[in-house]
């Protein structure tokens, strides 16, 4: 048996570190070629690193929410005799030079892992040889145990005098407590989980209090999702304004839009219109579509129209960019934006689609609700937030008639923007809106 | 004088007692103690330590006299001993004082307060102290009743001249030429043994069927033997009636009924031990009671709120350890600590010739309990370093369940195997199984060996034998 040792790969675009967001496998598991070993994270964009050889993983050189340098350590396998174990890294493209070179390790990992660098974060018991080897051994003959399930009646729990001590001050009942230990012992890992899961099954019938606390560790996405709001909400003083629109007529050119659609041409929402009267407002109101810069103290006012989509995603929110929506017509814009938010939702968006926006949209369609109040996408001037659409009575002079209302929560920068300008600034698009054939009017 | 007032008392200085005053003291509780006697109680100053003294003395004495009568066979030769036994318990007294002195002085780094006279109850929080120099009260927000135990004394054959309890007979200085033990208990035993040893002809009557009634006859049949060897006459099925003539001969019911006269200098009475709620108006604060002890819950407290009994007084094994552990505890749930008795097991030793040590189930214990097990005995006549030792009598025997090899108890019979103890209670307390034992390194060449051979032979194949 030798050891083969994955580095972090080059993961493109100059990127130097990535941020583990998921281990796909522990220690003591057994892989085979190709299985995917972890998930990577740059900026915004995630990257599965796959294993290249078939082996047991006897180290992981990092947590969860580590960023690790490109070239470093990332899994040692224990493989097979035939393979080297200076084969070629589990990169699909070569390592660094950063790598150590010492790292043709044989027999003895621990003695020869290198310390410094992200490696001093892994903790050493988990790296101990054999340690993953005896599992099998120690559990195996008595697996009616080793499930945790409920020891029998009456049966007194197994634990050492520390776990003991340990499940009384934290109030624990120790009966209740699964032992996964050899003979259905109570280690302090099952006092861990149990902590963590809290009273599993409720022992009397009724409503039962949960007192668990879980710790969910924020990284990858949620961590950059929450980076970013904070530095909105921080930085920014919002002044949201909302108007409703009427809608009637926009949903009437839609509907005959998409009845009267090319094969192959995309079923518009209202997206594509919303973004097209924005292009519209933007030419009278440019300062509107830009990027405050508030460290420097420059506006940087960009001719060419990037909408941000903020989309949900399995993964958390993501928000990919159509770019040039002031070239794009409205099938245009509609193509582009499903293509996106497939991208977005299938994980495969790069990085380029996920940034460079100038101004955002924020919808989240039937489930919009009648007012919200969008956090600006950093460091943007301004987001429209679309809401939900229903039929409302409006008066009319003399009587109520039911027409398509929709409402638009509207966030402004006001250090740069002021209410008067965000007030036209909507208004503009509520008129381009409530007469869809203005938006589409030359001149 | 003065009232004293304070967040703990303790009533007796025993090994419960002052170790639950040490702790509290360390854990910066203001405490203090009372004492009767001498600080230290019976283990320390009529218990443990003096009786393993004589026993460790008369050990040698017989050592060197085998040797002298050529029996050895190790090729050493020596003249026939003397003993001084006035001079072997000045030794016993001496190791008792520095044992006292050490004690006190643990108290007092602890900052305990040390109040010397005979404690009572005036009620549930204040005690009356009988020191030398007057009445002493004591308020105190909690009480550690830790008042122990004293030998049981029988109704025919009450203590005093000729009649002596384990007490008295650590104080002899002379070896009676004629010695008759009532009670074949551990503690009738380990003396009975050692004046046999130092020269007494010792005979024991023991009422029931067998010698140490509360073990197996597996784990007591290598000390039978023993005692055989050593000329001591077991008389079992036998009761004591009482005193004849003049106080020099003592009358028995023999196992047949028939009714014997023994000569005797001194009849030793070791029939338990009884515990001490007397004496001290327990009545004032009214304790439920289990039996004859006073009752507690697992967290050692009695009835009353802020009233806490440990060691003897609370029941059975009467054992300073376990008084220690009790001891220990309280001072931890008097300070604020979340604690309570979940001991798996309260070892047992026997200081015979050999020595027995139990720790947790018997196959017996384990068979009226109703659970499935194994056993594995590994004797010591297989074992390397027990026949160095000349001491090839006994064994270790392991149970363990039959479903999953947890341990349930370790016991063993030999010379020197008291020393073995620890590592019996490690194992039972942190839920060893027999794969545990087996995978355990046991260094060479030691009598320890025989533990895991023991749970090898429970698994199946022992090595060595």
């Amino acid at each position: 048996m030798t050891e083969h040792v994955i580095r972090l790969p080059d993961v493109g675009e100059g990127v130097a570190e990535a941020e583990l967001v998921e281990w796909h496998v522990k220690i003591g598991d057994l892989v085979r070629e190709d299985a995917v070993l972890a998930a990577v994270m740059t900026d915004k964009a995630t990257v599965e690193i796959p294993s290249p050889v078939e082996g047991e993983i006897v180290w992981l050189g990092a947590e969860v929410g580590d960023v690790v340098a490109v070239g470093s350590d990332l899994v040692r396998l224990k493989v097979r005799g035939e393979y080297s174990s200076s084969a070629p890294t589990g990169a699909r493209v070569a390592p660094r030079a950063k790598a150590p070179a010492a790292e043709t390790a044989e027999s003895a990992p621990l003695a020869k892992r290198p310390v410094g660098d992200s490696l001093e974060r892994v903790p050493t018991a988990t790296a101990l040889p054999g340690s993953a080897t005896d599992r099998p051994t120690r559990t195996a003959p008595f697996r009616q145990f080793a499930g945790g399930a409920p020891r029998p009646e009456g049966e007194k729990p197994l634990a050492a005098p520390a776990v003991r001590q340990r499940a009384r001050e934290a109030g624990a009942d120790l009966r209740q407590v699964p032992g996964t230990g050899p003979a259905g012992r109570i280690t302090h890992e099952d006092l861990d989980a149990f902590f963590a899961r809290g009273p599993g099954m409720a022992r009397a019938p009724g409503l039962q209090p949960r007192t668990a606390v879980e710790d969910i560790k924020v990284v990858g996405l949620r961590r950059r999702i929450a980076e970013k709001m904070s530095i909105s909400n921080s930085r920014i003083p919002h002044i949201t304004y909302v108007e409703e629109v009427d809608v009637t007529g926009l949903e009437e050119l839609r509907a005959t839009l998409n009845n009267q659609k090319r094969h192959d041409q995309p079923k518009l929402t209202l997206l594509p219109f919303l973004m097209r009267a924005m292009v519209r407002a933007i030419v009278e109101q440019p300062n509107l579509n830009a990027l405050f810069d508030d460290e420097a103290g420059v506006v940087h006012q960009h001719a060419g129209v990037h909408i941000g989509i903020a989309a949900q995603t399995p993964a958390g929110l993501m928000v990919p960019v159509v770019k040039h929506a002031e070239a794009l017509d409205l099938w245009g814009c509609g193509a582009e934006v499903n293509r996106l938010a497939e991208a977005a939702k299938n994980g495969t968006a790069t990085r380029d689609e996920l940034s460079g926006s100038t101004i955002t949209i924020t919808s989240l369609g039937t489930m919009g609700g009648v007012v919200t109040t969008p956090i600006i996408n950093h460091p943007e001037v301004a987001i429209i937030g679309v809401n939900k659409m229903m039929v409302r009575p409006i008066w009319d002079g003399s009587a109520f008639i039911p027409r398509k209302m929709m409402n638009l929560s509207s966030s402004f920068d006001h250090r740069v923007v002021d209410g008067f300008d965000a007030a036209l600034f909507v208004q503009r698009i509520k008129t381009l809106l409530e007469t869809p054939a203005l938006i589409f009017m030359e001149g | 004088m003065k009232d004293i007032s304070c967040k703990l008392l303790v009533i007796g200085a025993g090994p419960g007692g002052y170790v639950c005053a040490i702790r509290a003291g360390q854990l910066g509780i203001d405490t203090v103690i009372v004492e009767a006697k001498k600080i230290g109680g019976t283990c320390l100053n009529v218990g443990c330590i003096p009786s393993k003294a004589l026993i460790h003395a008369a050990e040698e004495f017989e050592k060197i006299e085998r040797i002298a009568s050529g029996a050895s066979p190790l090729g050493i030769s020596a003249g026939k001993p003397a003993l001084d036994l006035s001079k072997t318990v000045l030794w016993k007294e001496g190791i008792v004082g520095r044992l006292n002195n050490g004690v006190a002085g643990l108290l007092k780094r602890a900052e305990v307060k040390v109040v010397e006279g005979w404690a009572r109850f005036r009620d549930g929080k204040t005690v009356e102290v009988e020191t030398e120099i007057g009445p002493q009260v004591i308020r105190a927000e909690q009480v550690v009743i830790a008042t122990g135990s004293d030998a049981i004394e029988l109704p025919f054959l009450p203590f005093g001249g000729n009649v002596i309890s384990s007490t008295g007979a650590l104080a002899l200085t002379e070896v009676p030429s004629k010695l008759v033990v009532v009670g074949a208990g551990y503690i009738g035993l380990e003396l009975g043994t050692a004046f046999a040893k130092i020269g007494a002809a010792v005979t024991v009557v023991e009422a029931e069927g067998r010698i140490l009634p509360q073990y197996d006859a597996e784990l007591t049949r290598p000390v039978a033997k023993r005692l055989r060897e050593l000329d001591i006459e077991v008389l079992t099925g036998a009761k004591a009636k009482g005193l004849a003539s003049k106080g020099d001969a003592l009358s028995i019911e023999a196992a047949d009924g028939k009714v014997v006269t023994l000569a005797v200098d001194k009849i030793l009475v070791t029939v338990g031990r009884k515990p001490a709620t007397e004496g001290w108006d327990l009545d004032a604060i009214d304790l439920d009671m289990d039996g004859p002890f006073i009752r507690i819950d697992d967290k050692c407290r009695t009835s009353m709120r802020g009233i806490y009994a440990i060691g003897d007084v609370t029941g059975e094994p009467m054992l300073a350890h376990r008084a220690t552990a009790q001891g220990e505890m309280v001072a931890g749930i008097v300070a604020g600590e979340k604690r309570s008795w979940d001991k798996v097991c309260i070892p047992a030793v026997c200081f015979t010739d050999p020595e027995i040590v139990t720790a947790g189930l018997s196959p017996d214990e384990a068979k009226a309990a109703g659970i499935e097990f194994k056993t594995g005995l590994f004797p010591f006549r297989a074992n390397g370093r027990a026949m160095t030792l000349e001491k090839e009598a006994g064994f270790i025997r392991v149970v363990a369940r039959a479903d999953n090899h947890l341990l349930l108890g370790i016991q063993g019979v030999g010379a020197g195997i008291a020393e073995l103890s620890a590592g019996f209670s490690l194992a039972l307390e942190m839920g060893v199984r027999l794969e545990d034992l087996a995978a355990t390194i046991h260094a060479h060449p030691t009598q320890s060996e025989s533990l895991l051979e023991a749970a090898l032979k429970a698994l199946g194949h022992p090595m060595h034998i």
